[in-house]
């Protein structure tokens, strides 16, 4: 088969371009997947490690906002709209599905302007989203927003969750991480971000950086152009999703994001705060905010369970199957971390697919 | 939550687009894609065209998922 014939050619590639141990690293949870199902990991040679970041957004949402959600979804008249893989993330206490187990309304949406529909539907309920993603998604809830407001609609809010890769990439470089060669950067992040946003942080720290699609050719492909940097000293920033990235990529959707929301400090769960790397309302879109409509108060709590490696898991520093809970305490079915709950986190990846 | 599909713009009524995936028909919004047209390969994710992608290399990887597929179903 040609796909086939297309991927030994890469592998054989590869082999010859890895002379010395290196480590490159993916920032995007559907990365994170794809490579654990191409086996990719155990077919390159030994000194190359793939290695996964905290490319998975519902990963990374500190637990105190999901027992914000939890809380708001206690609320009589309250429905909580979510993307699905939010439900069984592990709060403090409980969970959505949990929540919604015990009667909360929880709906799962596959879009915002579902979310937005609803309300529209129940114009006497409270509908809240909850806003959880990167660069690919905010654009979408930001356009929902503004729907919001043309049509009046005074029932829906959103719970800002948002987080930005670029600044958390930077973060990783700055030390007290693992030692990374390379970053194989989002595809469809970059589709809405551009390549270009990607170059101070290549130029200062000197990192390859390569925009890489998510089939199993892309991928390698992706690989190869980094490796190929490496070998010859270089650090650029290189696209080779060519079919969907630019380098100024969505401006539209990057002049709606400017619109609707503010860059802020943001919390990551298991790394902690990363300056500008989150997203809030802007004051145009201030009474949209959930947190203001239904104060809600949380405990504070650690951010992970005793034993559970996500944190280090989500910064590059172990694999999943170090972690001691892996696999025993911590599958899919019961979940201890968010790394296994949700369906782009590295430790579900490397249960289902073996790494 | 990365997940974004390729798919071809069938019609549009205003902000709307209806998209073939492959046989499949979904609405997405072109509120972050104004400028699409009918006949264009776009990426969707959570309900909006997020970008329009070369017809032929989109049509290109259509065509080996279509083979990759049909070598795991055979």
């Amino acid at each position: 088969m040609r796909a086939q014939v297309e991927a030994e050619q890469r592998y054989g590639r590869i082999a010859e371009l890895v002379t010395r141990p290196l480590a490159l690293m993916e920032v995007c949870g559907t990365h994170t997947m794809a490579i654990s199902k191409a086996g990719l990991r155990s077919r390159v040679p030994r000194p190359l490690r793939l290695l996964s970041g905290p490319g998975c957004p519902v990963c990374v949402t500190p637990r105190e906002q999901i027992d914000q959600a939890i809380a708001m979804a206690r609320e009589p008249g309250v429905v909580v709209a979510s993307f699905g893989d939010m439900l069984r993330v592990p709060g403090a206490t409980s969970s959505l599905e949990r929540e919604r187990a015990a009667g909360a309304r929880v709906q799962i949406v596959y879009s915002p302007v579902d979310a937005l529909a609803l309300a529209q539907d129940i114009p006497d309920q409270l509908v809240v989203f909850i806003g959880v993603g990167f660069e690919t998604t905010s654009p979408t809830v930001a356009a929902t927003l503004v729907r919001a407001a043309e049509a009046a609609v005074d029932n829906f809010y959103v719970l800002p969750a948002f987080k930005l890769v670029p600044p958390a990439m930077a973060a990783l470089l700055a030390g007290g991480g693992a030692r990374i060669d390379g970053f194989i950067c989002p595809g469809h992040v970059t589709a809405i971000i551009g390549s270009a946003a990607y170059r101070p942080l290549c130029d200062q720290h000197h990192i390859p950086c390569v925009v890489t699609g998510f089939e199993v050719l892309d991928i390698l492909d992706g690989v190869t152009m980094l490796l190929e940097q490496i070998a010859t000293g270089r650090a650029a920033v290189e696209v080779q999703y060519r079919r969907a990235v630019t380098d100024a990529g969505n401006t539209t959707a990057r002049a709606l994001l400017e619109r609707v929301f503010r860059v802020c400090d943001s919390s990551w769960r298991g790394i902690g705060t990363i300056p500008g790397s989150g997203l809030e309302l802007a004051p145009e879109f201030e009474r949209f905010d959930a947190r203001r409509r239904i104060p809600v108060e949380v405990a504070p709590a650690p951010g992970f369970d005793r034993g559970c490696a996500c944190g280090e898991v989500m910064r590059g520093l172990l694999l999943p199957p170090d972690c001691p809970l892996f696999g025993q305490a911590c599958v899919p079915a019961h979940p201890v971390g968010p790394c296994m709950v949700s369906s782009e986190g590295a430790c579900a990846a490397y249960h289902r697919y073996g790494g | 939550m990365c997940v974004a599909v390729p798919g071809l713009i069938k019609t549009i009524n205003g902000t709307v687009a209806v998209v073939d995936f492959r046989g499949v028909q979904r609405q997405a919004m072109l509120d972050l894609l104004p400028e699409a047209q009918v006949g264009d390969f776009v990426l969707v994710h959570a309900g909006f065209a997020i970008q329009r992608m070369n017809a032929t290399e989109a049509a290109e990887v259509i065509a080996l998922l279509e083979e990759v597929e049909a070598a795991a179903d055979s």
